[in-house]
């Protein structure tokens, strides 16, 4: 089988999807160049600088320009180069493209997509590192999408272009060069997916935590603790009966994602299960997250700061009741 | 300055006063019918400001885009958004242009190329900088206007998208009705700059700064940049010098300026000025009867089912 990376599926659904759609176009700081992971590259060699368009550092406008185009009969692509900057172009996303087709009595619509990536562990900082995907989950207009394998960074953003409303299309940085099967199939926003069958736990990861939840299964295993893994891939909309339908196999619930615990995704997520769940439920639910605090920037403060597998092993066996 | 002079084609004199006064009579309705508390929420009236309205959207196409701000009712009553409609939005009712879901501050008439209002103080000069593009992308000739007050000059927004507007030389035609007033304090307490053409003079777009009460000169000022835009050109500034006859909303006290006096105002105000002009009169009395006929068709609209909000949120 051939091998492919998150990054690559990436530009190669966004070449399929300009190729396949003149309406489709790309534009965002630096992008003819290929941004500064190569996202982008070679796309202004095949569509020209008309539809991959270099923009000034003006987060807001450029999203705004997309919203208009997109209002107008084109299907934009932004590229918002860290998530840390998507808060330059909030008024843009949260009271403009949010609210257009709802605000308009159903007259607008806008087929937006905003790629961005966010994630920690490469010493950038607390302004280059964040997971802020929580913030746009509390926007009733936005759909938001996490990807954590090549296979679904490339379906669910060819279903991004493709869906009328605006999609916030969030991926992390640390995912961007793993090695993986390529794989040309589809994937539907607001279906979860098993990523590994097991009796005992569920742990439902966003992003990079699934990997990472992954690898702490396989870990466990060694000890006969059998995990099974849910990457619900949207968090809007929101796949909750698979998630609800391990729950009831497992009886017990760990929700791991890399942005702070307190007010994240997990603390909406939890709240909707024990609400579908609660007599499923023979533990509290447990969450993996972030510190609250900003992510320090020298190396080891930093990698303590970021959860991970031996994160998601203590929740498993605090969530059995078993010390760590 | 322009000055203009009733030297117009046919009956365009005749439509922009038909125009100006529709706006006048409707206005002076939803600002009775928000007293009444029949029209709902944050309400700002455009009297005085009609010639804007008149001068600029009269001479677009409906598949050319038109963006406003707060102070909306006057550009989409020029644009061509029917009156009952109009009038229920502002109600609240199902039969809105929205469906009552978007209110005064958010009327979008895509049918008439009216693709919005916005209540966040130019967080829209983007989108019309989008529509300009799509439109260009796309083959066609459509341009692109928006409009805002002076108060909007002074955000980071409007100078990302001059920025990018000339950069990329869209067709969009950016329109600032400039009253003097942002909100409640005047143009000095904002910023040292006071005309708006100035501000973007470093960009190189053509820009021009007309007497906003002259909706002669509005238009022909106008005109020429939208046949810039038309046949590829853009973008364009005009500046509007105009007055804000009320208050930033129905409501406000007015504390911070003094009345204009009646004299004054009889020289300043758009429609009088014109029907001087042309000798003129009977468009007053068409449009309270268009406006009544507005005012009971939206009363007898029924309220938007709870059912409809689920529906709307996505496409």
């Amino acid at each position: 089988m051939s091998e492919t990376t998150y990054l690559h599926a990436i530009t190669t659904a966004l070449a399929e999807a300009m190729r396949a759609d003149e309406r489709v176009l790309v534009l965002g700081e630096d992008v003819a160049e290929g941004g500064p992971w190569g996202a982008t590259a070679g796309l202004a060699d095949e569509f020209g600088a008309e539809r991959v368009r270099n923009t000034p550092i003006s987060e807001a406008a450029i999203t705004g320009i997309a919203i208009g185009a997109a209002q107008s009969g084109l299907r934009p692509v932004v590229e918002i180069m860290f998530i840390d900057f998507l808060t330059l172009a909030l008024d843009q996303l949260v009271n403009q493209a949010a609210k257009a087709h709802f605000m308009s009595g159903g007259q607008l619509e806008v087929p937006l997509v905003v790629r961005t990536q966010g994630g920690a562990g490469q010493r950038g900082g607390a302004q280059h590192s964040q997971s802020l995907e929580a913030w746009l989950t509390h926007v009733p207009g936005l759909k938001v999408v996490m990807p954590s394998t090549a296979a679904d960074a490339a379906g669910l953003l060819t279903a991004a272009i493709a869906d009328p409303n605006p999609v916030v299309f969030v991926e992390n940085k640390s995912l961007y060069f793993r090695r993986e099967p390529a794989s040309d199939a589809s994937a539907a926003i607001g279906s979860a997916r098993v990523r590994r069958q097991g009796r005992d736990v569920t742990v439902v990861a966003l992003s990079r935590l699934v990997p990472e939840s992954l690898a702490a299964a396989d870990e466990l295993a060694e000890e006969g603790i059998d995990v099974e893994v849910i990457d619900p891939r949207s968090l809007v909309p929101l796949d909750l009966e698979t998630i609800v339908d391990s729950v009831a196999k497992t009886h017990r619930l760990v929700i791991a994602h890399e942005a702070v615990e307190h007010g994240g995704f997990g603390a909406e997520l939890a709240a909707q299960v024990q609400a579908a769940a609660f007599d499923e439920l023979d533990a509290p639910i447990v969450r993996v997250g972030a510190p609250f605090t900003p992510i320090p920037f020298t190396p080891p403060l930093e990698d303590a700061y970021l959860p991970g597998r031996t994160d998601v092993i203590a929740a498993v066996r605090r969530v059995l009741g078993s010390a760590s | 300055m322009t000055t203009g002079v009733a030297g117009l084609d046919g009956d365009v004199g005749l439509r922009l006063l038909r125009t100006m006064w529709r706006i006048r009579v409707f206005e002076e309705r939803v600002g009775q019918l928000t007293r009444a508390d029949e029209v709902h929420g944050l309400v700002h009236l455009s009297v005085g400001q009609e010639g804007v309205a008149a001068g600029v959207c009269g001479q677009l196409r409906p598949d050319d885009a038109a963006y406003s701000n707060h102070r909306a009712h006057g550009h989409a009553i020029a644009k061509g958004v029917p009156l009952g409609p109009l009038m229920a939005e502002l109600m609240g009712r199902e039969g809105g242009v929205c469906r009552g879901m978007g209110g005064s501050m958010h009327v979008v008439d895509v049918e008439r190329g009216f693709l919005g209002a916005t209540g966040v103080v130019g967080g829209n000069l983007p989108l019309a900088l989008g529509s300009a593009l799509a439109g260009r992308l796309l083959g066609g000739d459509q341009v692109a206007v928006v409009f805002f007050g002076d108060g909007a000059v002074q955000g980071g927004i409007f100078v990302e998208s001059v920025n990018i507007a000339t950069l990329w030389e869209l067709p969009v035609i950016l329109v600032c009705e400039n009253n003097g007033f942002a909100e409640f304090t005047p143009r000095s307490a904002h910023t040292n700059v006071e005309r708006v053409s100035d501000v973007v003079a470093p960009y190189g777009l053509d820009r021009e700064t007309v007497d906003g009460n002259d909706v002669v000169a509005v238009r022909e000022a106008f005109a020429a940049f939208l046949d810039g835009a038309r046949s590829g050109g853009g973008p364009f500034l005009l500046e509007c010098l105009t007055h804000r006859l009320r208050g930033h909303y129905e409501g406000d006290p007015q504390h911070y300026r003094e009345a204009l006096a009646a004299e004054d105002w009889q020289e300043l105000d758009p429609i009088l000025r014109l029907q001087q002009q042309l000798d003129h009169e009977g468009f007053e009395v068409e449009a309270r009867a268009e406006v009544e006929e507005a005012v009971e068709w939206a009363r007898s609209r029924p309220f938007p089912s709870p059912e409809v909000i689920a529906e709307l949120v996505y496409a």
